[in-house]
């Protein structure tokens, strides 16, 4: 019987992904969101595509003071968790209105890293896990277009650094997974680059191969940690100038 | 939320192509809104050869709504939305011994096309065509309504819904039934036909066996005029299978993949290689052995395995020709036939011929007697022969496989299936006509 897997934010294209990349390797599925019965026909699709067994859970990651009964719901404690929580928010509205920039902050920072902070303490007991948080790209360097969910996801980045050092003793993994653009329903309509532009199938098989590789930090399209390193060499007098700080 | 934005629209035969608003529905709701400025069609995989699935005002491409939704392990329905591949039905089934019912020469196709197109396979003269498996269907209406129909409710929309191309409103979802088969394995024999009547003879003989089709070298001329290779199949028994895979019956060998990611120069196809090819099919099918064990995808769907092979006829595309021929004709109609298309000496590489049995529906192409589908380049001379052709299926009360079509007349239709008409009534009266339209639709009159 292979490891059951734990999706935290099932609702979004890479979630769903995520969900099919391990089911067609024979892992049983959990899938956490809000209104989770929405998701009936999509849990039923993994079910019988992968024929495995497939469950919904009601989780909002928004709900800080719920998030320790949620995790204690599990027993046992799934083998991996993945957090594919997040929002990426409206930037203009997230710099006049701090209710929405709070929102970002909240679901791409705090949300995850509390969420896997309790399941990591449960994985430390029983000495084996192991947790993924889907962070972004964006979190390597602030920009212009895109800083509150860009600093959420930095913060979400060095949050999970720390977990994983911490852990580093316990047979406990953290897997740091960062996309650059992925081609999803939050995407659409944007003109995005075909060359940096992943499918969420394409960061799944990311997340599949990092777990069973016990990789520490990937990007889902390599050229990204090319493009990330030249990016952040850049020094800050010259970033603001630049378009790409834009 | 999906909108309609802008792109080159064709079948899988690439002609005609011609751009045209396409929008991507993730949810019934929004199929619901898009349907509002009618003139719609829906599109599945876009494996309709001709213009079906190109909507006369816009087009909704409905592969997102592909998940599958339940299974009943005693009568084997599956339930699952409309843009589900057959392809991905046998990934997920046949492992657990199940297998579709009715399968077309493709695997890339959605469970909707095939409703639509009410698609046969090899074994249409013994089991009918893809409708007779299917236990309800849900459709959305002019209105955006959902009606589910099925033999027994709303029985009207059903029979006119399989079969119907789309044009009684938006499949979503379907019911329907699966085959059990102890393996992955088809017991293949090949009878060689040196004639026509070779081979209408052994299509009589092999009635028995579940699937059968025959591939036809139509250049040949003469008394070899429809001489063809005759290959049965049935689903093989566990107990039948080489010791190595009893075991894991469903298992099949890994293939290679080859594809054409570019356009083939319209001069690499041309009437030297084509006879060449059929040639060389025919001699060597008369070598092969008579019985072997083929795994179902190579069966099934050998042109699968070249990703892309309608690429092979160039960037202008081809033509598919696809009559059925009442049993009484079909001998005299298909010699007529044949010998048209070896005097033109436009021979193509896929000419199939099948046994069809008998059906009773609204709307759908087969009919008791033999189907025979041909392509070919698309070119002026095609053009001039495929009018020739429509004309010898129409002398011998022959009708035309609309999933094919892509430059069929209308006059030509309607004199060929009165049906048409009566469809196209039904359409008016229920104010599906303004709603639901293809590029085919509003060629065809319907």
């Amino acid at each position: 019987m292979k490891d059951t897997v734990l999706v935290l934010g099932g609702r979004s294209d890479i979630g769903l992904a995520v969900a099919h990349r391990f089911a067609a390797a024979g892992h049983p599925m959990a899938l956490a969101l809000r209104n989770a019965e929405d998701l009936e026909a999509a849990r039923a699709d993994i079910a019988l595509r992968h024929d495995i067994q497939a469950s919904l859970h009601e989780f909002d990651a928004l709900d800080t003071g719920a998030l320790r009964g949620f995790v204690e719901s599990f027993d046992p404690v799934p083998g991996v968790v993945v957090s594919a929580v997040g929002a990426m928010g409206d930037q203009a509205e997230s710099e006049c209105d701090p209710t929405a920039a709070a929102l970002v902050m909240r679901s791409n920072y705090e949300a995850p890293s509390q969420a896997l902070e309790l399941f990591a303490g449960r994985m430390e007991a029983q000495g084996h896990g192991t947790l993924v948080g889907i962070s972004s790209v964006a979190g390597d360097r602030g920009r212009a277009s895109n800083y509150v969910y860009g600093s959420a996801k930095a913060g979400f980045t060095a949050y999970l650094s720390g977990l994983r050092n911490r852990l580093s003793q316990t047979g406990v993994h953290v897997v740091t997974v960062k996309p650059g653009f992925v081609a999803t329903r939050m995407t659409e309509g944007m003109d995005l680059p075909a060359a940096l532009t992943a499918t969420p199938d394409e960061v799944a098989e990311a997340v599949f191969r990092a777990v069973e590789r016990h990789r520490c930090v990937v990007y889902v399209k390599p050229i990204w940690w090319a493009v990330m390193r030249v990016i952040c060499s850049i020094p800050e007098p010259i970033f603001r100038k630049t378009r790409i700080g834009a | 939320m999906s909108a309609f934005r802008t792109v080159e629209l064709a079948g899988w035969g690439r002609y005609p192509r011609r751009p045209g608003p396409v929008a991507h529905p993730r949810s019934v709701d929004e199929i619901a809104t898009l349907l509002q400025g009618g003139g719609i069609i829906a599109r599945g995989n876009g494996r309709a050869y001709g213009d079906s699935a190109m909507g006369a005002a816009a087009t909704l491409d409905l592969r997102r709504l592909d998940r599958m939704l339940a299974f009943d392990a005693q009568s084997g329905q599956l339930v699952a939305e409309a843009g589900v591949l057959l392809g991905d039905v046998i990934a997920a089934f046949l492992p657990q011994g199940w297998f579709p019912q009715v399968t077309p020469g493709t695997k890339f196709v959605t469970l909707g096309g095939a409703i639509a197109a009410d698609v046969h396979g090899k074994n249409h003269h013994r089991d009918g065509s893809f409708g007779a498996f299917v236990d309800w269907i849900d459709v959305m209406n002019a209105d955006g309504k959902v009606v589910r129909a099925s033999r027994e409710e709303q029985a009207d929309l059903f029979a006119w819904t399989v079969g119907g191309m789309g044009l009684t409103g938006v499949i979503l979802r379907a019911a329907i039934r699966l085959r059990p088969v102890e393996s992955a394995w088809i017991a293949q024999q090949t009878i060689p036909a040196p004639s026509l009547r070779h081979a209408m003879d052994a299509f009589e003989a092999a009635d028995d066996a579940l699937y059968s089709v025959a591939w036809v070298d139509c250049l040949a001329k003469g008394p070899a005029l429809g001489r063809s290779l005759v290959i049965t199949g049935d689903h093989a028994r566990a107990a039948d299978l080489p010791t190595q895979y009893q075991s894991k019956p469903f298992e099949t060998p890994r293939k290679r993949r080859l594809s054409l990611p570019f356009d083939a120069p319209a001069a690499a196809l041309n009437g030297l290689s084509v006879r060449a090819f059929n040639a060389l099919y025919w001699k060597r099918g008369q070598r092969a052995p008579r019985h072997r064990l083929i795994d179902w995808d190579s069966y099934f769907y050998p042109l699968d395995a070249i990703l892309g092979w309608n690429r092979i006829y160039g960037r202008r595309g081809f033509l598919q020709f696809q009559c059925a021929l009442p049993l009484e004709t079909s001998e005299t109609g298909l010699a007529a036939l044949l010998s048209e298309t070896a005097k033109a000496g436009q021979g193509s590489f896929l000419a199939v011929l099948k046994r069809f049995g008998a059906q009773e529906s609204r709307f759908s192409f087969p009919m008791a007697g033999y189907t025979l589908a041909l392509d070919f380049p698309a070119n002026a001379r095609t053009f001039a022969l495929l009018d020739r052709l429509d004309a010898i299926t129409l002398d011998h009360g022959g009708r035309f496989y609309l999933a094919k079509d892509a430059r069929l007349a209308a006059s030509s239709l309607h004199r060929a299936d009165p049906r048409a008409e009566t469809f196209r009534n039904m359409r008016r009266e229920a104010g599906l006509d303004r709603a639901f339209a293809s590029a085919q639709s509003e060629r065809l009159i319907l």
